[in-house]
């Protein structure tokens, strides 16, 4: 199974790539706002793609860029995002946290802790509803488990068996809270009391987490309803760009990136099944020439239009077709109100 | 035309609707086998069955999300809050979500959704269930808010909600379900525009801006006060986002004074829109400070007498009236 793995490989270090260059430019002052990079998690957003179809839908939480990158978002359109173009994923209105992708049923990065559960569940309802085979993989993290929009979202999902599985990202840290202050009893716990099958293990072997994420999906496909997974993992950066970090020693992080790089695991068993290192440098050449592409790429890319930014305000309307003359015209006080061109 | 109530208006509407299109469905409390909180969706159960008219446990935002993820992946969820007080413990959903998520996908994802029910006072129902939210809902960009004031813009306004590509906050006055109007055939298939208010009575001595409960209310005052010599132009919105100034702009130009009145608390809201509005676009016609009636600054009490007296009604309109005509 050498060639599957090599590209789950190539998909991880792709992610952690993009996100270390991604943090060496918010340094440079290129990208603002929160950033919040996924690296030590990969083998999560990778396994699951491995585990699902095309078709089938994921959301997940601000912590959004390997999702995105996971499910077949270019590494341009990601980069150009964080700069804040007009040629990124969500034109530059998005940003780091709220990564769409509609052709790749990429249901977005959400910025509200627990807000993105329902919006999972009601993707879910759709899939019951046109009676299709779609199902959805619902991220999120161990910090979202005590709040009631997980309660209400797995509550409906499993009344109605909905095709979904919700997927905790259980890092150990709610921002700079341990577990062990957030929640009475281990995620996986909580399932019992939504009547749904669980499953609980640890998440830096991309094989692994693929194989066991399996289950819960064909149960969610073969329309029994949902399940709630657990997944160890842990982030070797800090809860967003700036975070001290002073909730866990560097002794705990460098151990943790010892025993449980997901990227250096798969490495190293690609070069233990017989894969050669020449091999492995050249696809790492690859990966580095493809995020070279995508910083030059957004550098180089028009910045984020008033144009669009108006335009999306409101969708082509049929109850108010006059807002849509030419272009959507944005509540003003003022006739000195910014437009394109002029601040 | 025939007569029916504005509740019978608004199950039609969405009859209508779910006949028309199979990815309209209804979810909400006690919508289907209860046969609706308040019985706007009776009947409805039996017609379209229990995939497309779906009870949900007391879960406000967990169905209101269900419905914003199903709109973002094509269907055209109808969600029922049993009243709009119990919006605010899903209104992450309304704004976070429904209200947001067209531009921050940059077009990608529409939200073709609406969500309604009751608003506003009722008769002695407290302070937790009399809220009048339109002040808080039209604050938001990406939100249509819509409040119909007769049956038959209730039937037009939902059904043109329901066919929108955007998310609409579509508000039923509570007090408002049994009364009746004219309504056209459901073989017309009206549909009424947003941002086209309605002129409810010709005037020319000062416009009195109104929606919702009062709207009846102005228009016993209008009715008084013409034998008293004083014609009052009225002019119902009937959606307060967008806001049509035009119409009411217009009025002002003509009569030179201008009322507002309105159920919801008199800081900030729509109520205060239309006087900034018409200060700033028609200052040069008026002949009086532009004045409000609203309900007093107080959460609602209990008692039916303190409760009379907080609700906007015929003694405070027509003494504010007066007052814009120095009478």
């Amino acid at each position: 199974m050498s060639e599957e793995l090599l590209a789950h490989y190539r998909q991880m270090q792709r992610i952690r790539r993009v996100e270390e260059e991604a943090a060496r430019a918010y340094l440079a002052g290129k990208i603002g706002g929160f950033l919040h990079l996924y690296i030590g998690q990969e083998a999560i957003a990778v396994g699951a793609e491995g585990a699902i179809r095309d078709t089938d839908y994921v959301i997940t939480t601000y912590r959004d860029h390997g999702h995105a990158l996971a499910r077949g978002t270019s590494a341009r359109a990601i980069m150009a995002e964080l700069f804040g173009r007009d040629t990124g994923i969500s034109r530059g209105l998005g940003g780091s946290m709220h990564m769409f992708d509609a052709e790749h049923r990429f249901l977005g990065g959400h910025g509200i802790v627990g807000g993105h559960i329902a919006l999972g569940a009601g993707a879910a309802f759709r899939c019951k509803y046109l009676k299709t085979e779609d199902v959805v993989l619902c991220f999120f993290g161990d910090g979202a488990t005590p709040i009631g929009g997980f309660h209400e979202g797995l509550t409906l999902a499993a009344i109605w068996k909905l095709p979904i599985v919700f997927v905790c990202e259980n890092n150990q840290y709610s921002m700079g809270t341990p577990l062990a202050r957030t929640n009475p009893v281990d995620v996986a716990a909580k399932s019992v009391g939504y009547g749904m099958p669980t499953d609980r293990f640890e998440g830096h072997d991309v094989e692994v987490v693929m194989e066991r994420l399996k289950t819960a999906v064909a149960r969610a496909r073969r329309g029994e309803g949902p399940s709630l997974v657990e997944i160890l993992t842990y982030r070797f950066r800090g809860h967003s760009m700036s975070d001290p970090g002073k909730y866990r020693t560097n002794e705990e992080v460098e151990e943790m990136k010892r025993t449980r790089d997901p990227v250096r695991i798969a490495r190293d068993r690609l070069a233990a099944r017989g894969v050669s290192e020449e091999s492995l440098a050249k696809l790492d050449a690859e990966i580095e020439a493809e995020v070279a592409d995508a910083v030059a790429f957004a550098d180089a890319s028009p910045h984020a239009t008033h144009t669009v930014m108006n335009a999306t305000v409101l969708a082509p309307s049929l109850a108010y077709p006059q807002r849509f003359d030419g272009a959507y015209a944005p509540f003003t006080v003022d006739a000195a109100s910014p437009s394109e061109g002029g601040r | 035309m025939r007569e029916i109530t504005y509740r019978d208006a608004l199950n039609e509407a969405i009859a209508e609707e779910m006949t028309r299109d199979p990815n309209v469905f209804l979810m909400g409390e006690e919508v289907g086998y209860y046969q609706g909180a308040y019985k706007v969706t009776r009947g409805l159960l039996e017609k379209f069955g229990a995939e497309r008219v779906i009870d949900t446990p007391i879960a406000e935002s967990g169905f209101a999300g269900v419905g914003v993820g199903a709109a973002m992946t094509g269907l055209r969820p109808i969600i029922e809050f049993m009243t709009w007080n119990f919006s605010f413990v899903a209104i992450d959903q309304i704004v976070n979500s429904a209200a947001k998520m067209l531009q921050m996908s940059a077009g990608q994802f529409k939200i073709p959704i609406v969500f309604r029910g009751p608003n506003a006072s009722a008769r002695q129902v407290g302070s937790q269930h009399s809220h009048s939210v339109d002040a808080i809902y039209t604050n938001f960009p990406g939100l249509y808010v819509v409040y119909p004031s007769t049956a038959r813009d209730a039937k037009g306004l939902l059904k043109m909600a329901i066919r929108d590509d955007n998310p609409v906050v579509f508000l039923e006055g509570e007090t408002l379900y049994s009364q009746k109007g004219e309504v056209p055939d459901a073989s017309e298939d009206e549909l009424i525009e947003f941002g086209k208010a309605r002129i409810a009575r010709e005037g020319k001595d000062v416009t009195v801006v109104t929606w919702g409960r009062p709207y009846a209310t102005v228009l016993e005052v209008a009715k008084e006060l013409e034998a008293e010599g004083i014609s009052c132009e009225v002019i119902d919105p009937r959606t307060l986002r967008p806001l049509d100034h035009g119409t009411i702009l217009e009025s002002v130009k003509k009569t030179n004074r201008c009322v507002v009145v309105h159920e919801h608390w008199p800081y900030g809201g729509p109520g205060a829109e239309i006087v900034d509005r018409v200060q700033r676009e028609a200052f040069d016609h008026l002949d009086s400070p532009v004045l409000r009636a609203t309900n007093l600054d107080v959460p609602m009490p209990y008692a039916a007498g303190l409760e009379n007296d907080v609700i906007v009604g015929k003694d405070r309109i027509k003494q504010t009236i007066l007052k814009s005509l120095y009478r």
